[in-house]
């Protein structure tokens, strides 16, 4: 797993510049005094797209930060330039596009946000399935779909599912709100099984009209 | 008419400005090519004295090696078609065994000399044995001379495209060719997203779109989101091996079956199945308007006369359009939009004129599509807008995605994923592997590409050994490989051993492409300038890296230059008006010595700066625990 900075940008050393050789802070992409592009620093990726961290973001927001970032970034906006100034436009592009990534997908996010909020304050084993309702249900829905034999029987239980996740991503974002990770880390784990569901009914649909 | 610009002698040319001539589009095509530019945002199509913007991709060779390209060199295709190579596009990329599995329909003369064995198809034609990449170059060749003749100035950079669904050998033998025929490609631009590129701007559209592509050899579709200057591609598919050329295959089979039962079943000739696959692209067209028409083969003294109607020739293909039809509804699933999110469908290729695939498109996507511009030039106008962006500037962006998934050989011929298919690049990732045997001191690491479990229905793209693990324990060893793939789409692999340090790391040479000394050959053939032009080119490189330390000091100075006293402020000065002389002349040697003494003059400058940022870092922070202190106290 990557190394995350534990602390704000604030209390951040800066690093030099390695165009004008002048201080630079690790979050900023740029050199203020020179404006040489820069490696990207060790910061987690809310910081990384300017966000605040949490779980309720909003695509919009998460698109604009992503889009004006990258529009600076991008190596097509460094075409013409050095080597270095190249090599670290790539580096800064896809260290955007990795945040970006993990950010968007809700399961994704949960899963990032659980890891950097919860290290070394969640007790071992949290994220396995221990819950005995979510095994109950497991068993019974992979059941139904093992015999599901069309699909209307498929599109019931993808309607279960889907009805999970979004109960799931409702209730994440108030438990990470009350800053109440272990309850946000099992709930991860039953949106991961429920989005597993989901993309099994998928594919057992596309087998059924193959089949007709 | 463009005018050189010439720098007064000091005048520092800014990296934007500086060398930096019109680069053109390139859409290098299986059937067609096309050559665009673009200045001030206004795309033009190259066109020849008849006003033909499109360049038939078909190579005439003459025993002497001599090239012809273009139309003329598909009017020698019926009189001697030994000479004469079409739909080279096909093999780019390919091994032999690709090829084998090709063989009887397509209408190459593979070098038999070269199968078994490892390395890049070649095929006989005027008796040379030419590769697809040097046969690429010649069509290149063509599309800049083009170019140069139009703009009055030599043309030396390029952004050419490639079906999105390429995959990494294919990329890298297309930048091969380009370098063959002297071009710098600024960028490989998937087809479909320089498509929606020309598109979106020209018509300022918003939303969710799809781009059709049905090549002559190649079949692409991608999901897009276009709003205010960005072109995001949600997700890409396609077939590599599906376009118009296949329909020929189709109407060709059905008109040699004819002529078999009419003159007699015997061997077909080389001759019999190019004139046939002509007649059939004849056909082709001439249904995509007319109901039914009737064509002559008339090969090796004989002659067949052939029938055929639209309701026949959509029988012929159905299934190769409904394969079209099921790679859009997945990669609408891989997108997660339906076609209600789809506000309109853009058509590119040629293919895209057959009434049957537009009824198709119509069908699945649920809209009648549009076809309000040229399939066959949008390509190359989104090319050299993209040209445009990448030497002049450009408020737009377009941020495109791997077409297929990257992984590498486990235990059993299995795959591990490494990099998903539809992920934004570039990117980077890396994943840990083990030793499996005790004292084991290397690993193999074999990268392929494509969605299958199973290592032998991948496409493998490179191989290579790590050597030097100390001797450890079985599963103690711990390999940490990555594979980044840059903003062309292009792969390169490195593997650590974590404990130890040691590394290797590969830019992937398919081992059926071309090796470097094979590369340098051709060049060196090819080429009687390489060595003018490498020279210039380093000249270039050294001023733009200068010009970037000259502007970098001068700002610290600016920030900073109270921290200087006169006598150091005046070194540093010195410093800096030597390499800016410097600058204005063409020794590359002088320019990197005068950089290395700016370098050396303004050391001490740069610690004190240091100096200052942390002390500025620090005291900031104490003034915010101050601040914590006072608001928790």
């Amino acid at each position: 797993m990557e190394q995350f900075a534990a602390q704000p940008q604030t209390t951040e050393k800066p690093f030099p510049c390695w165009s004008c050789k002048g201080p630079v802070a690790q979050s900023s992409p740029f050199c203020g005094t020179c404006a040489a592009v820069q490696p990207p620093g060790q910061v987690d990726h809310f910081v990384r797209l300017g966000l605040e961290v949490g779980f309720d973001i909003s695509d919009r927001d998460l698109d604009q930060a992503y889009f004006a970032l990258q529009r600076r970034l991008h190596p097509d906006r460094f075409a013409g330039r050095s080597p270095k100034e190249k090599h670290l436009s790539q580096q800064q592009a896809t260290a955007i596009n990795d945040a970006y990534e993990t950010l968007k997908e809700p399961l994704r996010r949960a899963d990032y946000l659980v890891h950097l909020k919860g290290m070394g304050v969640l007790p071992e084993g949290c994220n396995l399935v221990n819950d005995q309702m979510l095994l109950m249900e497991s068993m019974e829905l992979r059941e139904a779909l093992a015999e599901a034999e069309t699909a209307i029987d498929v599109d019931a239980i993808a309607a279960r599912a889907n009805d999970g996740i979004r109960v799931c991503i409702e209730q994440l974002g108030t438990l990470f709100a009350q800053n109440d990770i272990e309850g946000a880390c099992r709930l991860t784990t039953r949106l991961k099984y429920l989005q597993k569901l989901a993309e099994e009914c998928r594919i057992r649909k596309a087998k059924l009209a193959a089949k007709s | 008419m463009a005018m050189l610009q010439i720098h007064e002698p000091g005048a520092t040319p800014t990296p934007h400005e500086g060398d930096q001539a019109l680069a053109v589009g390139i859409d290098l095509g299986t059937t067609n090519s096309v050559v665009a530019i673009s200045t001030g945002g206004k795309p033009e199509v190259l066109r020849d004295e008849d006003g033909k913007a499109l360049v038939p991709s078909i190579v005439a060779y003459a025993p002497d090696g001599s090239a012809i390209v273009g139309g003329l060199a598909r009017t020698l295709l019926l009189d001697r078609p030994d000479s004469v190579v079409s739909s080279i596009k096909r093999l780019m990329g390919r091994g032999v065994e690709d090829v084998k599995s090709l063989a009887g329909t397509l209408p190459f003369d593979i070098d038999p000399a070269v199968e078994g064995q490892a390395g890049m198809v070649r095929i006989n034609v005027s008796g040379q044995k030419l590769t697809p990449v040097e046969i690429s170059a010649d069509i290149l060749r063509a599309l800049k001379e083009r170019a140069e003749e139009h703009l009055g100035y030599i043309v030396d950079k390029a952004v050419i495209t490639v079906p999105a669904y390429f995959d990494d050998a294919a990329r890298l033998a297309t930048k091969d060719a380009a370098r063959l025929a002297n071009l710098e490609v600024l960028r490989l631009v998937n087809e479909p997203t320089a498509a929606a590129l020309a598109y979106g701007l020209d018509r300022a559209v918003e939303g969710t779109y799809a781009v059709y592509d049905l090549g002559g050899g190649t079949f692409d579709i991608s999901i897009l989101r276009m709003e205010k200057g960005v072109f995001q591609v949600l997700a890409t598919g396609g077939d590599a091996a599906l376009g118009g050329d296949d329909f020929d295959h189709a109407i060709a089979e059905y008109f040699l079956a004819e002529r078999a039962q009419s003159l007699g079943e015997k061997e077909l000739t080389s001759a019999e199945v190019k004139v046939a696959l002509m007649t059939a692209s004849l056909a082709k067209e001439c249904l995509s308007t007319a109901n039914e028409g009737e064509w002559m083969l008339d090969v090796d003294g004989q002659q067949s006369a052939h029938k055929l109607d639209r309701n026949t020739f959509d029988g012929l293909i159905a299934q190769l359009v409904e394969r079209t039809q099921e790679i859009c509804l997945s990669v609408m699933a891989d997108a997660n939009v339906t076609a209600d999110d789809v506000k309109g469908v853009v058509l590119v290729g040629g293919s895209t004129r057959v009434p049957l695939v537009r009824a198709r498109v119509a069908q699945t996507f649920g809209q009648e599509p549009l076809a309000d511009i040229d399939p066959d030039e949008v390509v190359a106008v989104g090319a050299a807008l993209q040209a445009e962006a990448l030497t002049v500037g450009s408020d737009t962006l377009l941020l495109d995605v791997t077409p297929l998934s990257l992984g590498i050989e486990t235990m059993g011929g299995l795959i591990e994923k490494i990099i998903d298919r539809n992920t934004p690049i570039p990117v980077a990732k890396a994943q840990e592997f083990t030793t499996y045997q005790d004292g084991q001191t290397a690993m193999i690491i074999h990268a392929v590409q494509g969605e299958r479990e199973m290592v032998e229905h991948n496409r493998s793209l490179a191989r290579f050994t790590l050597r030097g693990i100390p001797p450890m324990t079985a599963g103690a060893a711990r390999i940490r490989v990555t594979y980044t793939v840059d903003a062309d789409g292009l792969l390169t692999v490195a593997a650590t051993e974590e404990t130890s340090g040691v590394e290797a790391e590969v830019a992937v040479k398919p081992s059926y492409g071309l090796t470097e000394e094979e590369m340098a050959d051709m060049l060196y053939d090819s080429m009687k300038h390489a060595k003018d032009d490498m020279t210039e080119r380093l000249l270039a490189e050294a001023r733009v890296e200068a010009g970037r330390n000259v502007g970098a000091v001068k700002a610290a100075l600016s920030a900073d230059g109270d921290l200087l006293n006169g006598e150091e402020r005046a070194e540093i000065d010195d410093a800096l008006t030597s390499l800016e002389d410097m600058l204005g002349g063409d020794d590359r040697d002088a320019i990197n010595t005068a950089a290395e003494a700016l370098e050396q003059a303004t050391k001490p400058f740069a610690e004190k700066r240091m100096d200052r940022g942390i002390r500025t870092a620090l005291r900031g922070v104490e003034l915010e625990a101050l601040e914590d202190g006072v608001s928790n106290g």
